[in-house]
């Protein structure tokens, strides 16, 4: 749409920037200031440079973090774009079934992510919960409380459970939004299904993935209430994710610095990816 | 029914499985639950839901959570608007590094900004208030409703402005009485993403609460993990958090895939 120069545009935004500005512009303020500082207490301060985050980059306890962190993001963005796809594809798109099925779909994306964690609990519990007892019934030991590949599984599943339908809502939008000529002209041309989808859905599904994978990878990044809800971090620290080794060292131990250091170093990875992947998927859009 | 249905079929059941084993749970008793593993409730029980409805501290928790999440939802969705319409359709200043500085926000991990926001809204004075968590949330869900809303606005022709301008409306009387019901489904969907994403976060609503608004679902874990594990109870309080979400599907269920799509599609 064109647009027209008014600089009174600035009037119109101006509540958003303050809201956001007071709670935004604040607090990091704040971090930005405990991150260069040492506190022994009692308010006072020295000032200490980059040693925290010297510290921060080089400590193995963040390393192996941010490793997991990783680890977990690309397992559960490896699953659940595909997945959703798949199932947008194969919904129905018209008729009388399709509002049960996006209700339906949407209900996991309103629970409160702590009840989320606490449901997982429930149903992964090795005697009484549906799926810890399916399990072990089948001569599978399994126990998530203790072993570190049992808590994986029940998270990642726990969170395919929570975040797939995000993708499938997305990607139902892109398919519905595509106009039956597309279809018709490929009826015509006697094109396979596989022709269809590369050529005509999956162009078309270009901007909702996009934001499918933005999404799913930010949340992803900063997933904490669940995991803290259903393994604590635990067995050992083998599910302690980035966001809850952040809050053990902030409001469990007061460590102000590090704490400091690790949140701008953590928030700069995020942007950073995030600009990185947006930029390429709109760069090769405009080509 | 065609086969290529068994997907989204066996999708559905498989995300109501676990509904189901909470809402199993809930109106079992306690010697039931640690009995042994029953695939139905034996012995129905109310007692559960009777105990959350009777006791202050369980269903003041309730009513804390709607409150923020209400007083929320109107601001976020009220300040977005005519921040949205500046960016649909004006050119000025800076605007895109406004709306790209506006969506790192939402980029933002909440762990980061708890700390710093208990001690913000301990010096404003609002720490434990309804309030606090209402405005700590905006720091998301504002740059989420701006981004929705302007999606659905710039599906609106600018010829729809000119004409109303030229038939010698004044702005406002515009906006409030065209504008807005031209793009009514676009504010509906912006106020249940706010809803939503208000309602299920918990790592900033815990950290900004102690006792008077105490969310319903943070109180849940906390007496799950102080007063020995009562999992009937909690998957009593679990059940119950699902009605609003429920309830606000419901309203939007027409536009939900074009909102998740924040109204671009």
């Amino acid at each position: 749409m064109r647009k027209t120069a008014n600089q009174l545009g600035w009037l119109f935004v101006l509540p958003v920037v303050a809201l956001v500005a007071f709670n935004a512009v604040i607090p990091l303020m704040t971090v930005v200031n405990y991150s260069v500082q040492e506190s022994f207490g009692d308010n006072v301060f020295f000032w200490s440079g980059v040693r925290w985050f010297q510290e921060i980059l080089t400590s193995s306890r963040f390393h192996e973090a941010l490793l997991r962190q990783i680890l977990f993001t690309a397992i559960v963005l490896a699953i659940e774009i595909p997945l959703g796809l798949a199932i947008a594809l194969a919904m129905p798109r018209r008729g009388p079934w399709v509002s049960v099925c996006l209700v339906l779909m949407a209900l996991p994306l309103l629970i409160p992510w702590n009840v989320v964690g606490a449901m997982w609990n429930i149903m992964a519990l090795p005697e009484i919960g549906l799926l810890g007892k399916a399990i072990n019934a089948l001569g599978i030991t399994y126990n998530y409380t203790r072993q570190p590949v049992a808590a994986w599984f029940t998270i990642v599943l726990m969170d395919v459970w929570h975040w797939t339908s995000l993708v499938v809502l997305l990607c139902f939008a892109g398919l519905v939004s595509i106009p039956d000529a597309y279809y018709q002209a490929a009826r015509i041309d006697a094109a396979r299904p596989w022709a269809v989808f590369r050529y005509i859905q999956l162009p078309k599904l270009r901007y909702v993935l996009t934001i499918a994978i933005l999404l799913r990878f930010m949340d992803s990044f900063m997933i904490y209430t669940e995991v803290v809800v259903l393994t604590g971090g635990g067995p050992g620290n083998s599910t302690t994710f980035l966001s809850i080794d952040l809050v053990k060292t902030a409001l469990g131990q007061f460590d102000l610095g590090p704490a400091a250091a690790m949140s701008i170093v953590y928030f700069l990875i995020i942007l950073l990816l995030s600009w990185l992947f947006y930029t390429l998927m709109t760069r090769n859009e405009a080509k | 029914m065609r086969a290529r249905y068994l997907v989204p079929t066996i999708y559905i059941i498989f995300l109501l499985l676990p509904i189901y084993w909470l809402l199993n749970m809930s109106f079992k008793t306690t010697n039931e639950i640690l009995g042994g593993f029953t695939l139905w409730p034996h012995s129905f029980t109310l007692e559960n839901y009777r105990t959350i409805f009777t006791d202050p501290t369980w269903y003041n928790g309730y009513i804390a959570s709607i409150e923020y999440v209400v007083i929320n939802t109107i601001l976020s969705v009220a300040v977005a608007l005519p921040a949205a319409y500046a960016f649909s359709r004006y050119r000025f200043l800076g605007d895109k590094h406004l709306f790209f500085w506006l969506l790192t926000n939402r980029m933002a991990p909440p762990a980061v900004f708890a700390l710093p926001f208990y001690q913000l809204y301990s010096a404003v004075g609002l720490f434990d208030t309804p309030w606090a968590v209402a405005l700590a949330h905006t720091l998301f869900n504002i740059p989420l409703a701006v981004w929705i809303l302007e999606g659905f606005m710039s599906g609106v022709p600018k010829e729809l402005d000119e004409t109303a301008y030229v038939d010698g409306y004044s702005f406002w009387h515009f906006f409030i009485r065209i504008f807005m019901p031209t793009i009514a489904a676009g504010i509906g969907v912006a106020c249940f993403f706010c809803f939503m994403f208000s309602w299920v976060e918990l790592l900033l609503a815990k950290t900004l609460t102690s006792v008077a608004a105490k969310p319903i679902a943070a109180l849940m874990t906390k007496t799950a993990s102080t007063s020995g594990y009562q999992l009937g109870l909690l998957a009593a309080a679990g059940s119950l958090t699902l009605i609003p979400g429920a309830v606000v599907i419901y309203f939007v269920r027409n536009y939900i895939a074009k909102g998740f799509a924040l109204g671009r599609v």
